[in-house]
């Protein structure tokens, strides 16, 4: 514990720069993967052959650790955060592509029956009924893939892209266990906020539900 | 003129070995209330999803007052039709008050005119403007949702209403509620209404027109009065016997 406070005393400048690092190369990854998982899913949701190879393809890119897609990719990208976030995006992908397709295929028929039959055009109906419909069930998703990707960016830090993995790593190699604690419990910490907040927020857009 | 004639109209869904609208043709007058009798899958909801085109004939003549509708915009057409089906179909993340604006907001009114609207139509189908407004829908019962619904189809006044079963899911006596107002709003307005529904009873009381359908096919056509003393054919007189009414419930039945 002292040791902890000691920590802080020395290094409060460094561990506020990898934590900085640490959310932006979650915050980057997490919305690299929805520019790419939100509108394939919507495109997705009306064409059953296209999910089926979008779904199965980074299904099983996610089989494959994260570890070791950072390490295949230091030859083709070299180390830093640009592999990093790679490998992170490919992890935060499946979860919210899956929910984005999920939600416009459970968007109730009666609707957009009802919205078609007031005179929406095709535009209208997206924006004011399908996407709002849809949006809690997309946002479960970039949750649950933003939690992952907070744990995961721990282990980015392997191939020099920086972030709270630093300080795991440097405890690790130096035996420290003070510097373990201090790691490790700041991205638990720091997931289990995000993870809070987001939570916050979902009950907010769902406030219409019963 | 005619609100909505048919002309020689036919249909057939594909995979089904029989057709929908089996060369329909009917004129239907300005100012009715007709009321669409028939079994599931007689061909009525295919009826009047043909009048607001979310289906398409594969031949023959739709004219809504003297006018074909295939050559008009879709989107344009539906502002102008309202549409009200049992599901209700109200949007659960909008409030009472902005699903009732719902057309308006697309076409921009100003605001003011948008709120007066809104608390007139909420005032129309005998809801209390302040108390509903800001409500969400599923804070509602099933009749107040079909009122919000029907006060959504309103609200551009639209020259012709077409309703598919919209109080089929709704207890007794709240229907019979409806009922009577829909009547009402229906004999104010002077507007076309065309509501299906398989429940003869409703089709007596509401309709001053009642089209029997079966088969793809109109039996008869007629005031209720027309339908009961003369049945058009055995179909309709079993149909009228079955369910146990009779010509004394019409002349003593309420509202009629």
């Amino acid at each position: 514990m002292e040791n902890a406070i000691v920590y802080f005393q020395n290094n409060g400048r460094e561990y506020f720069g990898l934590l900085m690092g640490h959310i932006g190369i979650s915050f980057v990854s997490v919305l690299a993967a929805m520019v790419v998982a939100v509108p394939l899913g919507i495109v997705c949701a009306g064409r059953p052959r296209l999910k089926s190879i979008a779904e199965a393809g980074f299904g099983l890119l996610r089989i494959v650790p994260s570890l070791a897609i950072l390490i295949l990719l230091i030859p083709i990208i070299g180390t830093g955060v640009k592999p990093a976030v790679i490998a992170l995006v490919l992890l935060a992908v499946p979860p919210i592509l899956i929910n984005t397709v999920q939600a416009f295929l459970t968007l109730p028929p009666e609707m957009l029956e009802a919205s078609l039959a007031m005179g929406m055009n095709p535009r209208e109906q997206f924006f004011k009924v399908k996407l709002p419909l849809a949006f809690p069930l997309m946002f479960a998703g970039i949750r649950t893939a933003t939690v992952e990707v907070i744990a995961s960016t721990t282990i980015a830090s392997y191939i020099g892209a920086g972030g709270l993995g630093d300080i795991i790593f440097t405890g690790l190699a130096l035996l420290r266990t003070d510097l373990l604690f201090i790691g490790g419990g700041s991205v638990a910490v720091l997931s289990l906020l995000t993870g809070y907040l987001m939570d916050r927020y979902y009950r907010y857009i769902t406030r219409w539900q019963p | 003129m005619a609100a909505v004639t048919f002309k020689d109209v036919y249909k057939q869904f594909e995979g089904m070995g029989y057709p929908a609208l089996d060369h329909v043709n009917i004129e239907i007058a300005e100012g009715e209330f007709v009321t669409i009798l028939g079994s599931s899958g007689c061909g009525k909801t295919t009826f009047i999803k043909m009048i607001n085109r979310l289906y398409e004939p594969d031949a023959g003549e739709i004219l809504l007052f003297g006018k074909q509708i295939r050559d008009k915009d879709p989107v344009q057409l539906r502002r102008r039709i309202g549409y009200v089906i049992q599901q209700v179909g109200l949007f659960p993340h909008m409030t009472v008050g902005e699903n009732i604006a719902t057309i308006p907001h697309i076409l921009k009114w100003d605001k003011e005119r948008i709120n007066a609207q809104v608390d007139a139509m909420l005032l129309l189908v005998d809801l209390e403007p302040q108390e509903f407004k800001n409500r969400y829908p599923a804070q509602l019962s099933g009749g107040q949702q079909q009122r919000i619904g029907l006060a959504r189809a309103l609200i551009c006044d639209p020259r012709i209403m077409l309703l598919d079963e919209p109080f089929g899911a709704i207890d007794a006596i709240t229907r019979e509620n409806l009922q009577n107002e829909l009547k009402r709003i229906h004999t104010e307005s002077k507007k076309t209404y065309i509501f299906v529904t398989h429940d003869i009873r409703e089709a007596l009381k509401l309709g001053t027109k009642i089209m029997i359908m079966n088969q793809g096919q109109i039996l008869q056509y007629g005031t209720p009065e027309e339908v009961l003393a003369h049945p058009a054919d055995g179909f309709v007189e079993e149909l009228i016997q079955t369910s146990g009414v009779s010509e004394s419930l019409l002349k003593d039945g309420d509202g009629i």
